[in-house]
């Protein structure tokens, strides 16, 4: 039972580890940038989420809100910070990402003040019984919402024109252009759909621990890093993949590992591992 | 006057760990996102041997060899990954880093190690030793970027594929720049150690790696003077102003993102743009690794 119990802890874990990366290896696969203040974005998206759901009593509103709101300024981090420095050395992008990150950390802090939030009734504390096991309502909303989120995602890159033209230019940002795509709008659409999914990631987590708080970020930032990297950076499917087996190794490796490694190390150390015999991620072709 | 003793020892520290990772990442071009784990390898293999009663230079020396040697199997891992996934790797390499000292009882586990016995020269005594040790670490930093190793260093900054291509060993180049700045590294962790008497898992966490890399950056990369000028203005800043000590993260946040926003080759370009000595195309090429991304 133990064995079941973990895996579908696992699961819960990956899914929110799904929805934040995904967004960052489409944003690295578009522009070959480790978009660090990704995370700074999911954090955002949990601050509003708790903000509006004490305000009007609606989560899904809440969600929503959050998610264009964010989706928004993702767009304005491309066109204000990374835009004018895409033709620089890629260390230049990482670094003041990272910068922005740390910067929008103190923000919140400042802004929100240091001791973090909490809803005042947390929605979905309810438990349910699924095959003997005891869930949180939450627990299933994080699942569910994560798989419609992603299959919404998939619709779009796969069977709509505007997807086909992301694809393209995905694939081959020149040839795009000459095909009349704007690069430039497929990019804003890029970080709105990833921002908007980190936002989601954020009310979700701020779900599950009932606190928002100004670090929330950090971990989930540097795991999303590397998970994207286990995935293979900038590809999608290798990145869900990497976000579930991830979530489900953390929680085997909290019970049997804890006494030598901390939960958060258990991650860099499969990373590491997994670099060191795969350069390029699992599922990289050699 | 004490107060300014500490403080330039202080300063001093900061200036041999920047220089440390400026070999690293700025000479050879290996950018490094977890330095701070070989500062905190020095650090505990020092102030563990000291607290065991072993003489305090000898514990340096310990220290240097320790540090090395995890940054030699680091550097082994720079052979296999590169670029946005060697820094990812790095990183990881701190958090692993901290992750483990965390769990070991016998480091301290949480709680650290208290009590670091007085390594005996005085309070002037230990800021000359230090500012002696910072002295020659850039003196030393200086005369490698003139050597063979130095231009070895910045070719493979430049271009990795044509160094190899025209024969340079760049694996044992990347191997020697890993294992000298990760030593160095860890002397300046020893020399913190005792300088504050007390180290923990959160001394050496990702946001330390960070700052290093952000002096390495606003100093201007690959700059030896530019990085000295950062470390020592990054360092003294928080202590003199009350005001930046609040908001020293936001300080540092900022200054990242503005210097790659607007002069990504830090204070050293940003000097020579204003003396303007040299055209603005030509202080692209000094950021190695300098290229147009492919898209």
């Amino acid at each position: 039972m133990l064995f079941f119990e973990l895996t579908v802890q696992g699961l819960v874990q990956g899914s929110i580890y799904a929805l934040i990366a995904v967004g960052l290896t489409l944003v690295y696969g578009l522009l070959r940038v480790l978009h660090v203040a990704h995370a700074g974005l999911f954090t955002l998206g949990g601050y509003i989420g708790v903000i509006v759901t004490n305000a009007t009593g609606s989560l899904l509103l809440a969600t929503l809100t959050a998610m264009v709101t964010v989706g928004f300024l993702g767009i304005i981090i491309y066109r204000l910070c990374y835009h004018p420095i895409l033709d620089k050395p890629p260390f230049v992008a990482l670094i003041a990402s990272i910068g922005l990150f740390i910067a929008m950390e103190e923000i919140f802090r400042l802004m929100f003040g240091p001791y973090g939030l909490s809803y005042d009734a947390p929605p979905l504390m309810e438990t349910v019984s699924i095959a003997g096991m005891n869930l949180k309502y939450a627990e299933v909303v994080v699942m569910a919402g994560t798989a419609t989120l992603i299959g919404g995602l998939a619709f779009l890159a796969e069977k709509t024109r505007l997807g086909a033209a992301w694809r393209a230019t995905v694939t081959d940002p020149e040839m795009a252009g000459s095909f009349g795509i704007d690069i430039i709008r497929v990019r804003y659409l890029n970080f709105f759909i990833g921002s908007a999914l980190a936002a989601a990631a954020g009310v979700l987590v701020a779900l599950l621990n009932n606190l928002v708080e100004p670090t929330m970020g950090s971990v989930a930032s540097y795991k999303a890093l590397a998970i994207i990297v286990l995935g293979g950076l900038g590809d999608v499917r290798g990145t869900l993949i990497a976000s579930l087996v991830l979530g489900i190794i953390e929680s085997f490796g909290t019970i049997y590992l804890g006494a030598i490694l901390d939960r958060d190390a258990i991650a860099f150390a499969f990373l590491i591992l997994v670099l060191m015999v795969r350069p390029r991620g699992m599922f990289a072709k050699a | 006057m004490e107060y300014q003793i500490t403080l330039i020892t202080i300063v001093s520290i900061s200036v041999m760990a920047a220089l440390s990772l400026n070999l690293i990442t700025g000479f050879c071009g290996q950018i490094s996102l977890g330095h701070a784990a070989f500062y905190g390898a020095g650090a505990y293999t020092s102030a563990m041997l000291t607290t065991t009663g072993i003489p305090f230079t000898a514990s340096l020396v310990a220290a240097a060899g320790i540090a090395g040697f995890l940054g030699l199997i680091v550097g082994f891992a720079s052979l296999r990954v590169r670029h946005d996934f060697l820094a990812i790797t790095t990183m990881g390499v701190g958090f692993l880093f901290v992750g483990i000292i965390r769990q070991q009882d016998v480091l301290g586990g949480e709680m650290g190690i208290f009590g670091i016995p007085d390594p005996g020269f005085g309070k002037i005594g230990y800021m000359f030793f230090c500012l002696i040790l910072a002295g020659i670490t850039a003196a030393f930093s200086l005369y490698l970027k003139r050597t063979w190793m130095g231009y070895s260093f910045d070719a493979i900054a430049d271009d990795e594929d044509t160094a190899k291509m025209i024969g340079i060993d760049v694996s044992r180049y990347k191997l020697a720049a890993f294992a000298m700045g990760t030593a160095i590294a860890g002397i300046a962790g020893g020399l913190y150690a005792h300088e504050v008497k007390y180290i923990g898992p959160d001394s050496f966490g990702f946001i330390e790696s960070v700052t290093m890399l952000a002096i390495v950056v606003i100093g201007g990369i690959g700059s030896v003077p530019g990085v000295i000028v950062a470390a020592i203005a990054l360092t003294m800043l928080p202590q003199w102003l009350q005001i930046i000590a609040d908001y020293k993260l936001l300080l540092y946040g900022g200054l990242l993102f503005g210097f790659m926003r607007f002069s990504p080759g830090g204070l050293a370009a940003l000097t020579r743009k204003l003396m303007s000595v040299r055209t603005a195309n030509v202080e692209f090429e000094e950021v190695p690794g300098g290229r147009t991304p492919e898209r």
